[in-house]
């Protein structure tokens, strides 16, 4: 049973959302508002927040931003299509994925178990890249022996590029490993989560080692 | 023809001048040649008879041969003298004097004076009788005839003179008519140009455009109705398009407000749908209905909204580098088509495009033409130089010629019959303005064998356009 905690002012979508994903075997919580909804995510700690972008108050991006500072529940919001800005300030204030309104429930039921799926990938002993330790069985990243603090996207991006390092992964590709997207998945998920794990794992960011970007085509890892 | 107007005032001022110059000059010079003639042939008649009077009363009657030739030197060189059978001849040009005057002077009995034109040139032929006047007084001719011969080429000469002065008197007339004619040509064209010019940024879609109104004539009053109907037409564009924007404003905010109960109707028919299995046949099958046009409704606010923001200009495309091959093959796969769509692609052609949009359009595109044309149906993308073409083909009857202009307006459903498909009727009109969004383009047409034939075309460089 995964917790939810649903971010959402309009009442009657907050209802039926609540509705649909506990048919899907969710137990959900919600909230109606941006500090309502922070509130909830202290005291009762769920596995992933869904947030609407557009709330009184606080907005969702905010609520994204305050939840990514608070720790590294995945954290999926729902846009209306066409708000480019708002996907993409979403996407930079940490959101995992996004799902356009109106949201069918399979779809974000979906998206929901990807993000969560993340945590978990084939365990196969411990990965030495450099300064950098990969614990793909406890799913623990250390640099120079410091734990790195990684979101369940951006371990699993790390995991799925360091598998095969020197190999060029197009953000397509990408998109359907690490995302579960189909071909019509938007890119710029990969390259804002690129740019948060590199925040995390690269000593100069701005001059990465471990995840390179190869020009026109993607993301490498290494070659170290 | 742009230099019709200032060609045609020019001609005729030069015309007019020209004509003008010339019936002058040859009038004056007519007359002062007439009148130079005449003093010549005054002068030198005079010249005769002065010079007779003064040796005739010396002479011998009858006259001798020696009198005679006395008489001939003191008239002149070309001079004949006659008397009966006697002459005296000096010069070599006597003979041109003509038997006509011979005879005038013998019956008039006065002397008599004659012009002809001989080798070319003029002559003045003078013949007198020489008078002998008796001591009573009494005047009597003496039977002596004096015959001169006085050449006019000089006065020819001047009277020629005479034309070439009044012709180059009246000459600076001419680039002084067209300089005149510059002018007036200039004065009218001008507020004729500057009316063509208000009158091309009208056309050209500028309704500020106006033109000031000089002066009091014809082309004022033009410039004044020329303004005055950019002034209406100004103000009846500004109508239309304050209520056009208004109805697409109204668009987009209705459709914005239905995009929330829709949300909820969408997270609610999924649970409807998976109870539906132990409801009542009657129950299920409203239920399905409610679903079914829940996915419509929701689907035409979807296209309302998107044509809302390609109305507003706000449409964005996300572009990045495609294969179109594999974008329409992916399309084709997403939506269990591959099996009834035969797909010719060249591979490995890569532009840069929206991938959603790319699919948007070649999903209408196949959809349309699985829905209301004929198998097979056929997509074939090939690339050229600087564009890239996906064509979609059906094998069925094809699209009516009434039909084809309007296929991609929005909400056009030729046969009323089709009214209930599960498009939206704004398919093809976001389709090609997602083409048109890449600098691309949609065509519609019938293939040579019959079958609709559609065609996205989409620049290799956007900046092509």
């Amino acid at each position: 049973m995964v917790s939810i905690l649903l971010i959402e002012d309009d009442p009657l979508l907050r209802r039926g959302l609540h509705l649909a994903l506990g048919r899907h075997g969710h137990q959900v919580r919600t909230a109606d508002t941006g500090e309502e909804g922070l509130r909830e995510l202290r005291t009762a700690a769920p596995d992933l927040v869904v947030v609407d972008v557009m709330l009184p108050g606080i907005d969702g991006i905010e609520v994204c931003r305050r939840v990514r500072s608070a720790g590294e529940v995945p954290v999926i919001m729902l846009t209306a299509r066409g708000d480019d800005l708002d996907i993409v300030a979403g996407l930079e204030a940490g959101a995992d994925d996004y799902v356009v309104k109106p949201a069918r429930p399979t779809v974000l039921d979906a998206r929901i178990r990807a993000v969560l799926r993340r945590g978990s990938g084939p365990p196969d002993g411990v990965r030495v890249h450099g300064d950098l330790r990969v614990d793909t069985a406890a799913l623990t990243v250390t640099r120079c022996g410091v734990p790195v603090p990684l979101t369940a996207t951006e371990l699993r991006l790390l995991l799925t590029i360091s598998r095969a390092p020197g190999r060029v992964w197009s953000r397509q590709q990408l998109l359907e490993d690490v995302w579960e997207h189909d071909y019509l998945g938007d890119s710029r998920l990969v390259d804002n989560c690129v740019q948060r794990l590199r925040a995390k794992v690269e000593a100069d960011p701005a001059a990465p080692r471990y995840v390179q970007t190869v020009r026109g085509f993607g993301y490498r890892f290494g070659p170290l | 023809m742009r230099w019709g107007l200032r060609f045609r005032l020019l001609l005729a001022f030069v015309s007019v001048t020209l004509l003008a110059v010339a019936v002058t000059a040859w009038s004056s010079a007519r007359s002062a040649s007439a009148a130079l003639v005449e003093a010549t042939e005054r002068q030198l008649t005079g010249v005769v008879a002065e010079r007779i009077g003064a040796v005739a009363p010396q002479l011998s009657y009858p006259p001798d041969q020696e009198s005679l030739d006395r008489l001939r030197s003191a008239v002149g060189p070309e001079t004949v003298v006659t008397y009966g059978q006697l002459s005296s001849v000096g010069g070599d040009r006597t003979g041109l004097v003509t038997g006509a005057l011979r005879d005038a002077v013998r019956t008039r009995g006065r002397l008599v004076a004659q012009r002809i034109v001989a080798a070319g040139r003029p002559w003045l032929l003078v013949g007198t009788p020489v008078v002998v006047t008796a001591p009573d007084g009494g005047r009597s001719p003496s039977g002596i005839e004096v015959y001169s011969v006085f050449p006019l080429a000089e006065v020819e000469r001047q009277v020629d003179g005479l034309g070439r002065v009044a012709v180059g008197t009246a000459a600076p007339a001419v680039p002084l008519a067209v300089l005149l004619a510059v002018l007036a040509a200039n004065s009218v064209l001008r507020p004729v140009r500057r009316l063509r010019d208000t009158a091309r940024r009208l056309a050209a879609g500028d309704l500020d455009a106006r033109s000031t109104p000089r002066g009091a004539d014809e082309l004022t009053e033009l410039t004044v109705t020329l303004n005055r109907m950019a002034g209406s037409l100004q103000a009846s564009m500004e109508e239309l398009r304050r209520m056009q924007a208004d109805a697409r404003r109204f668009t987009a905010d209705v459709s914005h407000e239905l995009r929330t109960p829709l949300s909820t109707l969408t997270a609610v028919v999924e649970v409807l749908a998976s109870a539906a299995d132990g409801m009542a046949p009657d129950a299920r099958e409203s239920a399905e209905l409610a679903i079914t046009e829940v996915h419509r409704l929701v689907r035409l606010v979807e296209d309302l909204m998107e044509v809302s923001r390609f109305d507003a200009g706000t449409a964005r495309p996300r572009v990045e580098e495609v294969d179109v091959a594999d974008a329409v093959r992916e399309c084709l796969r997403a939506r269990g088509w591959s099996d009834r769509v035969e797909l010719v692609a060249a591979q490995g052609v890569r532009v840069p495009v929206d991938r959603r949009r790319l699919d948007v359009v070649v999903a209408n595109l196949v959809g349309n033409a699985l829905r209301h044309g004929a198998p097979p149906v056929r997509v074939t993308v090939s690339a050229a130089a600087r564009q890239v073409r996906v064509e979609v083909t059906d094998g069925g009857p094809g699209l009516p010629d009434a039909v084809l202009p309007h296929v991609f307006d929005r909400f056009y459903k030729h046969d009323a019959a089709r009214t209930r498909t599960p498009g939206s009727g704004l398919g093809l009109a976001i389709a090609r303005e997602n083409a048109r969004l890449h600098g691309g383009d949609i065509t519609a047409a019938n293939a040579a064998g019959g079958g609709a034939r559609f065609t996205l075309r989409l620049p290799r460089d956007p900046e092509d356009g």
